[in-house]
């Protein structure tokens, strides 16, 4: 394996104009809004791993998904994948190529699919957009192997989308994705709307696709339990940046952050262990208006002046100054 | 044994179509004593919000409850009139559903609405209403309840809307509260409060709880028992320690085991082949069958009647005291 990562993401920064119309703000008065969706975030990803990022609603996690795949540009920073930036204009020619390479699964398998189309004209879409085969024979019988790879059968191509099931049409999306022998597949909650029997046959297929290809994931969900079935390295997301980040069995059994703490605890789970819960405090703060210094220190049992005053740096894999300072021991 | 405050006996909902008559619940029976919380869990489709709907006679047409009994402390509520049965509801029976913005009013503010609902079900004054009001948000955590009682649905937070519908659940003093996904829609900080807090609030008032749910992790914090429902059918019932850790049901096994926990790591999830049959073609004998890897002969044949085991009940021929005996 080599030392440079497959994935490197270097601050980045997204920034929304969520101002009034022009014509109100004239009328009514009132400043220009912006809202910093993604701030400074930064992680790496190597070849073959599943790098994931956590975070409850409006933390920003799925516009880093975004902007990764290259569906949203960066305010700031930059996406390089395998040595590629890839929103370099003077690049352009390298990032066509690598197009290919970079696939992506949604949330909502009802939504990501073209109900007009038959199924396999959606999976033989990336086939023909990046020219991988000469004759429609050819299509034809790349895409049976694809729905054969992913638990469905050939014949089923002949089928619209309305007449499967949820799993089944994110089993469609995963043949999709694959269609064009992607090696880097971003994840947005592709679990999320499924029932959980179902979410298990769609998470042991992507593991053994993986171990198949030697795929690399980023893996986006809210579901913490889910995060550590899955991932190998996770990055904790509140409020636009990471406040975490580190290796699955570290991050759970010794969180650091107080959000990551505070987060493990309020997870409902099923094993039992009988452990004393905390009540969680407040909820996440309107991300027009974040809270100064660190945004979490409205709702942090540890907070002191400087949280306050300063945005924590990320050193060591924390972006909090009680834990830089050693005022919270570890979990 | 104290008697239940809700008693659901042989439970049956159908659906009326152009296409034949769906079975939605088909013989459902369970009970639920005074201060016990009895988790429903299911995927979609497997009737567990059907059965809620039964109970406050939600129903709407073309669905009818086709047989059985409801009991409230003794009193059958199943064939009230709807009427008789709008007394019930809100009084006796408290709702909390899923989405905490459409269960509220838009037009009227979180006062009016609790006002309106105390008054209807008890004999107070308007001034007093209203101070029992602020009582009620002050005691489901909304901070300055004073100030926030004239606040409309709009001006607050998904979780304390939460609070707002949970304080209207309870300010008749219900014998019995339905919680309908009370937590699917928000997020994990925010989904440990409230459910502290309904299971606070009912224990102190000994008030009985039905919470449907398909996260099976906030049942197992939450609820005492529960059942596992299939196809319109309880697989298994009982109390929720056992079930969890140590499932009889074939398809409860699979349930659990398909659930990724932070606690143990599995490195891959247990997987049950294929989906829940539509209620269209539920198959003969057991609905579970064709996914079950341990069905023999008769299980496609006969329905499985719910059998007692241990402290619950099991809806599986394995347990079958004759099919024990073949086997041994």
């Amino acid at each position: 394996m080599t030392e440079t990562p497959f994935v490197a993401v270097r601050n980045l920064r997204r920034v929304f104009d969520v101002s009034k119309p022009w014509l109100n703000r004239m009328l009514e008065g009132g400043q220009k809004q912006y809202l910093t969706a993604v701030d400074d975030v930064s992680f790496t990803i190597r070849r073959g791993e599943t790098f994931a990022l956590v975070g409850e609603s409006g933390s920003g996690k799925s516009t880093v998904a975004r902007m990764v795949v290259g569906l949203m540009p960066p305010s700031a920073g930059e996406v390089v994948i395998d040595g590629v930036p890839i929103n370099d204009p003077r690049r352009a020619a390298d990032v066509r190529a690598l197009r290919r390479r970079i696939q992506m699964i949604f949330q909502d398998p009802y939504a990501s699919l073209n109900p007009r189309w038959r199924v396999e004209r959606i999976i033989a879409e990336p086939i023909r957009a990046f020219s991988l085969s000469a004759s429609a024979r050819e299509v034809h019988e790349r895409v049976g192997e694809l729905l054969t790879l992913v638990g469905l059968h050939p014949a089923d191509g002949d089928k619209f989308p309305h007449e499967f099931s949820g799993g089944q049409r994110q089993r469609i999306a995963i043949a999709r994705a694959l269609a064009s022998k992607a090696e880097f597949i971003v994840c947005d909650e592709p679990t999320s709307a499924l029932d959980v029997s179902v979410q298990a046959q769609i998470l042991n297929l992507m593991r053994d696709l993986q171990d198949r290809f030697g795929l690399t994931y980023l893996f986006i969900s809210h579901n913490l339990a889910v995060v550590r079935h899955m991932a190998s390295r996770i990055g904790v997301m509140y409020l636009g940046r990471i406040v975490e980040i580190g290796g699955g069995r570290d991050l759970f059994v010794r969180p650091q952050h107080p959000y990551t703490r505070m987060l493990l605890n309020a997870v409902p789970d099923i094993a039992m262990t009988g452990r004393l819960r905390e009540a969680v405090q407040g909820e996440i703060p309107n991300p027009i208006n974040p809270p100064s210094g660190c945004t979490f220190h409205p709702r942090c049992p540890f907070v002191f002046d400087r949280c306050r005053r300063e945005v924590p740096p990320l050193e060591a894999g924390v972006a909090c100054h009680a834990v830089a300072e050693g005022r919270i021991a570890a979990a | 044994m104290t008697e239940p405050v809700l008693s659901v006996r042989d439970l049956k909902v159908q659906f009326v179509t152009r296409r034949g008559v769906l079975k939605a619940i088909d013989g459902v029976s369970f009970d639920i004593a005074p201060g016990e919380v009895l988790g429903v869990v299911g995927e979609s489709g497997a009737g567990k919000s059907v059965t809620g709907s039964a109970v406050i006679g939600l129903i709407e047409p073309p669905g009818r409850i086709a047989g059985g009994e409801i009991r409230l402390k003794g009193e059958r509520i199943d064939n009230l009139s709807p009427e008789a049965m709008r007394r019930v509801r809100g009084k006796r029976i408290g709702m909390i559903f899923q989405d905490p913005l459409t269960s509220l009013n838009p037009l009227y503010t979180v006062g009016e609405q609790l006002v309106e609902t105390i008054r209807t079900h008890l004999p107070l004054s308007a001034g007093q209403a209203r101070r029992r009001a602020i009582d009620l948000l002050a005691e489901v955590g909304i901070p300055a309840p004073d100030r926030r009682i004239d606040g409309y649905p709009h001006e607050f937070s998904g979780g304390m809307r939460q609070r707002v519908v949970i304080a209207l659940a309870l300010s008749a003093e219900p014998e019995l509260v339905i919680a309908d996904e009370p937590t699917t829609a928000l997020d994990v900080s925010v989904q440990a409060q409230i459910i502290t807090l309904i299971k606070r609030l009912c224990a102190e008032r000994g008030t009985a709880v039905m919470l449907v749910t398909h996260d099976m992790g906030v049942i197992a914090e939450t609820a005492d028992r529960v059942a596992v429902m299939y196809s319109g059918r309880i697989a298994e019932i009982g109390p929720v320690r056992d079930v969890v850790k140590h499932p009889l049901h074939p398809y409860a096994v699979g349930l659990m085991g398909a659930i990724p926990s932070l606690e143990t790591h599995a490195d891959r999830l247990v997987q049950i082949r294929g989906a829940m049959p539509r209620l269209s073609a539920i198959p003969p004998g057991c609905p579970f069958h064709p996914r079950c890897e341990r069905a023999f002969a008769r299980c496609a044949v006969d329905r499985p009647e719910p059998l007692d085991r241990d402290r619950r009940k099991v809806a599986c021929h394995l347990y079958d005291e004759a099919h024990a005996e073949i086997a041994s």
